[in-house]
């Protein structure tokens, strides 16, 4: 297989390798011809994709991150370190920035790209000192009438010694609390993986988006299979029965809007999908923009407790 | 004392006359137990006891007006083996799901007090759970009463997806309101609480309060050592261990529970400030 392809993404991959080889001894009709059997590929491939397979695009290795979209679209971007009380945790970044002109706190969850920053950002699992800092930077963008931009991607929250130690559920619940309080407009915009508390921890928007192939659910598809029938590997099924996509989560009015990517997922052209990004969250914002801070507050209580189903 | 009004699911300690004590095997007859808080006599040990018996511990006269004891719990995703789960814990506990709440007097105190019932699908947080409690706090907002949760837990329920995770934001935020209004909340999680309970109402109290020997964390001991690769040291997410890291205020014998809350509240909130609207 090659690199950094999914198995299903394999006839694609195969094309694209001929792309480029037909391209570096400069047959220009062939090009031509693999280009378009390349667009009639990715139409076919990513037409009516499984939740597994959705599954596997929210957390493919070459999809963009926070920091990728920050880098794309936010300007003046400083980003802000540590809690104040214990560390940084490199698994969660915050900042000050500006799109298009507006100022916004950012915070996100931030896997790394390669082994080595991998294990520095911990695979986007924040500490509880990673979640105490997004609500001070969030506290602090309240203070000044910043907007809140907020980016989930994490597969959960860090099951560590230390983690629990520090309170890993004060931490998330805090937040879920404060960050329900605060009288700025927020939007959530689930990127990748929105694994659990761990992801709803900075999730607690006025308008809470996915992006077309993220994920969002209370236990992986595969921790979820291994309580179901003790087999870890069935996630392919628990995927399915969980209802995690992007479309069901918005019919279920979980999810307020859908977040269009390029064709075949955001990995595949990074810069259009911080494009659709950005005109999706300044829609989202400039909705709420006229409210009061208490107006923010009343509506954000209000979306979350319409949510439930019961008789 | 007061006596049980229902018996005590199976799962939560034995049937009959006689019970084993999980922690050092000592036979313990069953009306000694009851007249003990189901404390062992021998080592302290706290059984799992179900809302009945909390209520009759921790209520003036052991009395509750139960509210939205009808609130019945859906199956939104059509999920695995679901319906026939509810049915289970149905029949076992003689609820609709499992959390009673309403209101109650502390002391004399006008209090709004909801238990979780770990016979229920574990204790786990699913729609109902998450709306009764939501509806509890914003009665403790709306009559300016005291509230209290007993919380227990094995986290949010994976059979109702994401609206299950939702229940979590929905409980915080209105225990933001009400914090905001200055109603005093004191959580009370007991053995075991973990996973989306803990990530949300139950560690958010102005006290938390546990019991001796109570397991409380956010992640499972199995999750843990899966990911550490090494077996946890004993004592791992007790009660002792959360009050040593300072992520709760006390633990107290359940014997002592009732007096303890009473006193807090009874500084908190003496009677002249609270102005009850009935
Ligand atoms: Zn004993």
């Amino acid at each position: 297989m090659a690199e950094g392809w999914l198995d299903f993404e394999q006839p694609l991959a195969d094309l694209v390798t001929r792309l480029d080889e037909l391209t570096a001894i400069g047959a220009k009709d062939e090009v031509k011809r693999v280009q378009e059997q390349i667009e009639k590929q990715k139409e076919k491939i990513y037409a009516d994709l499984t939740p597994w397979q959705r599954v596997l695009l929210a957390r493919h290795p070459r999809r963009p991150y926070p920091l990728d979209y920050i880098e794309r679209f936010v300007t003046d971007f400083t980003e802000l370190h540590g809690d104040r009380g214990f560390a940084d945790d490199p698994a969660l970044v915050a900042g000050l920035g500006r799109i298009e002109g507006i100022g916004f706190a950012v915070v996100g969850h931030q896997k790394g790209r390669d082994t080595k920053e991998k294990l520095r950002r911990n695979f986007g699992m924040p500490h509880p000192e990673g979640y105490r800092k997004a609500l001070r930077v969030m506290e602090l963008a309240a203070r000044f009438g910043l907007p809140i931009l907020t980016l989930v991607d994490t597969p959960g929250a860090y099951p560590g010694v230390g983690a629990e130690e520090r309170g890993q559920g004060e931490a998330i619940a805090r937040n879920l609390r404060d960050m329900a309080m605060l009288e700025v407009p927020i939007v959530a915009v689930v990127t990748g993986e929105g694994g659990s508390g761990g992801a709803l921890a900075i999730a607690v928007g006025n308008r809470v988006l996915m992006q077309e192939n993220a994920v969002y659910s209370v236990i992986t598809p595969e921790g979820c299979a291994s309580i179901l029938w003790h087999d870890g590997s069935r996630g392919e099924e628990s995927a399915k029965a969980m209802r995690m996509t992007a479309r069901e989560l918005r019919e279920f009015g979980i999810v307020d809007d859908v977040v269009p990517e390029p064709l075949g997922g955001a990995h595949q052209d990074w810069d259009e999908a911080a494009h659709l990004l950005k005109d999706a969250v300044l829609a989202n914002y400039r909705a709420l923009s006229g409210q009061t801070g208490s107006d923010l507050v009343a509506g954000r209580v209000a979306r979350f407790a319409a949510i439930g189903v019961y008789s | 004392m007061p006596t049980p009004a229902r018996p005590v699911g199976r799962s939560q300690t034995p049937d009959g006359m006689w019970y084993r004590c999980n922690s050092c095997g000592e036979i313990l007859y069953r009306k000694t137990l009851e007249s003990n808080f189901f404390i062992c006599t021998r080592c302290g040990y706290h059984f799992r006891i179900n809302p009945d018996r909390y209520i009759q511990i921790l209520l003036d006269e052991g009395r509750i007006e139960e509210l939205d004891a009808d609130m019945t719990p859906a199956d939104p995703l059509q999920f695995p083996e679901y319906d026939r789960q509810l049915k289970k814990s149905q029949e076992k506990t003689g609820r609709k799901d499992g959390l009673v709440y309403g209101r109650g007097e502390m002391g004399g105190i006008p209090v709004i007090l909801a238990v979780m019932d770990f016979g229920f699908v574990g204790g786990s947080m699913g729609s109902v759970v998450g709306e009764k409690i939501a509806r509890a706090i914003r009665l403790a907002r709306a009559e300016r009463r005291p509230l209290l949760i007993v919380a227990t837990s094995g986290g949010a329920r994976m059979q109702e997806g994401a609206y299950s995770l939702m229940q979590m934001a929905k409980t915080s935020a209105e225990l933001g309101l009400l914090r905001n209004e200055r109603v005093p909340y004191i959580a009370i999680p007991v053995d075991p609480c973990t996973g989306g309970v803990t990530a949300s109402f139950a560690m958010l109290g102005d006290v938390i309060i546990s019991e001796p020997g109570a397991l409380i964390g956010f992640a499972g001991r199995r999750t843990i050592e899966g990911t550490i690769g090494e077996k946890l040291p004993e004592g791992f997410q007790t009660a002792e261990f959360c009050r040593k890291h300072g992520t709760l205020d006390a633990v107290v014998p359940r014997r002592d529970l009732r007096d303890t809350l009473i006193r807090i509240l009874s500084i908190l909130w003496p009677v002249t400030q609270a102005t009850t609207s009935y």
